[in-house]
């Protein structure tokens, strides 16, 4: 018997959107996905402008601040990971640049890549070095979310970064493992998505000795990400640039609807470096709602760096908090799993494996925290496209509509239903995975119930903290 | 299958027991409040009433010029140094509320943020119940499926 997702949708039930001739036609075009990131890039050079010339002032007018952390982290948590995956990664214009220069060109194919095209170290093809370049630059979202300024230099750096770092590193080791601060929990994340890149007929692939979407053909280049197309697994390095789409000459990918979290219960290539991803995704979206939608001035006063020893507090609290207690606490929990389950099963396994559950229920908090940002705040963002570099223009009208927070009464109980959602997900979730990593049956029953306690405890405190 | 069920009712009976007990509400009074504003906080950042009380809230700045809008009530006011701002309601709905800066005051101003907490919360307790439920549940449906 197949297992099903919230005992309603068989795991391995898909539907394939690219058998819709129109979807396959525009997915094969090289003008996808140059197209989209074309038209963002005009969007990131509208957001350059306003953070340089929106200079100092306060965030909540200024196009930069507006676009990038309450438009796009807004859709990329509620609508891009949830819905499509990756599909940030096939549009973003941050690496373009890096990307065009290896090829020398903007849509022709190139197989052999300029520039020194170095490999990657094997001991860093893991989402450590990500993992601390995010907590790192969260030490910065007092400032980064406040002053334009700080944005246009985030944004700058990983340009001119990405440009440097792809000439030296072959393809997009860049936004794998080196560059990209939101890349990891991109990547974890799409795990939760309902969509996928898969190939179709596995058989059709294993009978095709010559990978050309691996090593490349005239109509398309090497899987730029470096993962093999006809054996993706799960999405957390697809970046879904469909290059396979175009190299493939059996049209065997396809893009897929699925049941959600799917991915989680790949028992294969799971690791601590995930693990930690998302221990500190759940922190942080604790700490950000401390600091944005919180109570406490002093905690705020520290992100700010109105002193530099509140600063440095909030710098290690922050990091003691996600690296040490989440993962501490956590522990706990997998011990007792353990030692009512099955107590010669590796505790390291059952730590990695558990750590999983941790996907939904991160993610879920995050929308559930984007909601406290999405109703309130939304209407600056009316002010913004009238203005955007604060230059007094009233492109569309709307440049004097003030602040009107919407829906803000009624807010908490969107929270709370998506905070039960994701309660019941994990928990369906874990007993699956629970299932996976005891063998038998009734142990994996016993695991379950530590774990189980420990995402409703998560559940709690975040309804209490959101809206208690 | 109907032992396991008889026995998620009684716990979430059970359960629900502390929340009538804790629901019982005081007699509505008259409240004056005085809330500090200042970059980029409230003080006190939590005001508790109890559901029924009328409210008054005192706005003082003692830097620039900030607002209160609390979310729900869709009321506000404004203050500046010296120029105080005030607002009154009978708080008739329950459970938390943000209270919000409503003019910018600087670049923390979206989170310059204060709580009205209304008691009794129904809200938080009702969801907390559901959570405990929802966990006592998902234990009891996989131990039930565990048996043919
Ligand atoms: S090119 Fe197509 S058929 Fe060949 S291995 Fe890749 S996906 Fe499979
Ligand atoms: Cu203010």
């Amino acid at each position: 018997m197949t297992e099903k997702i919230l005992g309603l949708i068989p795991v391995d039930w898909r539907f394939e959107l690219t058998s819709l001739p129109y979807v396959r036609k525009i997915i094969k075009s090289r003008w996808m996905p140059f197209l989209p990131i074309v038209l963002n890039l005009s969007v990131f050079t509208i957001i350059l402008m306003a953070g340089f010339v929106g200079g100092v002032s306060a965030g909540n007018y200024n196009f930069g601040i507006m676009f990038v952390w309450i438009v796009w982290w807004l859709l990329l948590m509620m609508v891009m990971v949830p819905f499509f995956s990756r599909i940030w990664c096939m549009i973003c214009p941050l690496p373009a640049f890096g990307e065009w220069l290896q090829r020398l060109g903007f849509m022709k194919v190139r197989n052999k890549l300029f520039g020194l095209n170095k490999k990657w170290p094997k001991a860093l093809k893991n989402m450590w070095l990500v993992n601390f370049l995010f907590l790192g630059t969260t030490y910065t979202t007092g400032f980064l979310t406040t002053r334009p300024i700080a944005t246009f230099i985030l944004l700058m750096s990983i340009i001119i970064g990405s440009i440097v770092l792809m000439a030296v590193f072959e393809k997009r080791n860049f936004c794998k493992y080196i560059g990209c601060p939101v890349g990891g929990f991109l990547g974890l994340y799409s795990n939760m998505a309902v969509t996928e890149i898969r190939a179709k007929d596995p058989q059709i692939c294993k009978d095709h000795k010559h990978k050309d979407c691996v090593i490349g053909n005239e109509k398309g280049h090497a899987c730029p990400w470096m993962i093999l197309p006809f054996d993706i697994g799960r999405n957390t390095y697809c970046g879904m640039c469909l290059e396979c789409f175009k190299t493939c000459p059996y049209d065997n990918m396809a893009i897929n609807l699925r049941p959600p979290a799917t991915d989680l219960l790949v028992d294969k290539n799971r690791g601590l470096d995930e693990a930690w991803k998302a221990f500190i995704m759940l922190g942080i979206a604790i700490f950000f709602f401390l600091i944005m939608q919180g109570n406490m001035g002093f905690l705020k006063d520290w992100a700010n760096a109105k002193t530099t020893e509140g600063y440095l507090t909030f710098v290690v609290l922050h990091s003691i908090f996600n690296l040490l207690l989440i993962p501490g606490v956590f522990f706990v929990f997998v011990y007792a799993s353990r030692t009512l389950g099955n107590k010669e099963i590796p505790l390291k396994k059952l730590f990695t494996n558990f750590s999983y559950t941790l996907v939904p229920m991160g993610l879920i908090a995050w929308i559930a925290f984007s909601f406290g940002i999405l109703f309130p705040n939304s209407s600056y963002v009316l002010h913004v496209i009238s203005d955007p570099f604060a230059w007094g223009w009233d492109l569309f009208g709307t440049a004097h509509f003030p602040w009107t927070p919407f829906l803000t009464g009624v807010m908490p109980y969107f929270q709370i239903g998506t905070l039960l959602f994701g309660l019941v997900l994990s928990l369906d979730i874990g007993f699956k995975i629970s299932k996976q990593t005891f063998q038998k049956r009734d142990e994996a029953v016993r695991g379950f119930i530590p774990i189980a306690a420990f995402l409703t405890a998560v559940t709690i405190f975040l309804i209490w903290l959101f809206t208690g | 299958m109907k032992n396991s069920m008889k026995i998620l009712i009684m716990v979430l009976v059970l359960l629900a027991i502390p929340i009538v007990i804790l629901a019982q509400t005081e007699e509505p009074k008259e409240k004056v409040i005085t809330i500090n504003a200042q970059q980029f906080s409230y003080t006190p950042g939590t005001v508790e009433v109890n559901r029924g009380d009328r409210v008054t809230i005192r706005l003082i700045s003692t830097d620039v010029h900030h607002g209160l809008y609390i979310d729900g009530y869709e009321v506000s006011t404004d203050a500046r140094p010296g120029q105080d701002g005030s607002l009154t309601f009978v708080a008739n709905n329950t459970g938390k509320f943000v209270m919000r800066c409503s003019v910018t005051c600087g670049p923390f101003h979206p989170y310059m943020i204060g709580y009205l907490k209304v008691k009794p919360d129904y809200r938080l307790f009702g969801s907390i119940w559901l959570a405990v439920g929802i966990f006592i549940g998902s234990i009891l449906l996989v131990i039930r499926r565990q048996k043919p």
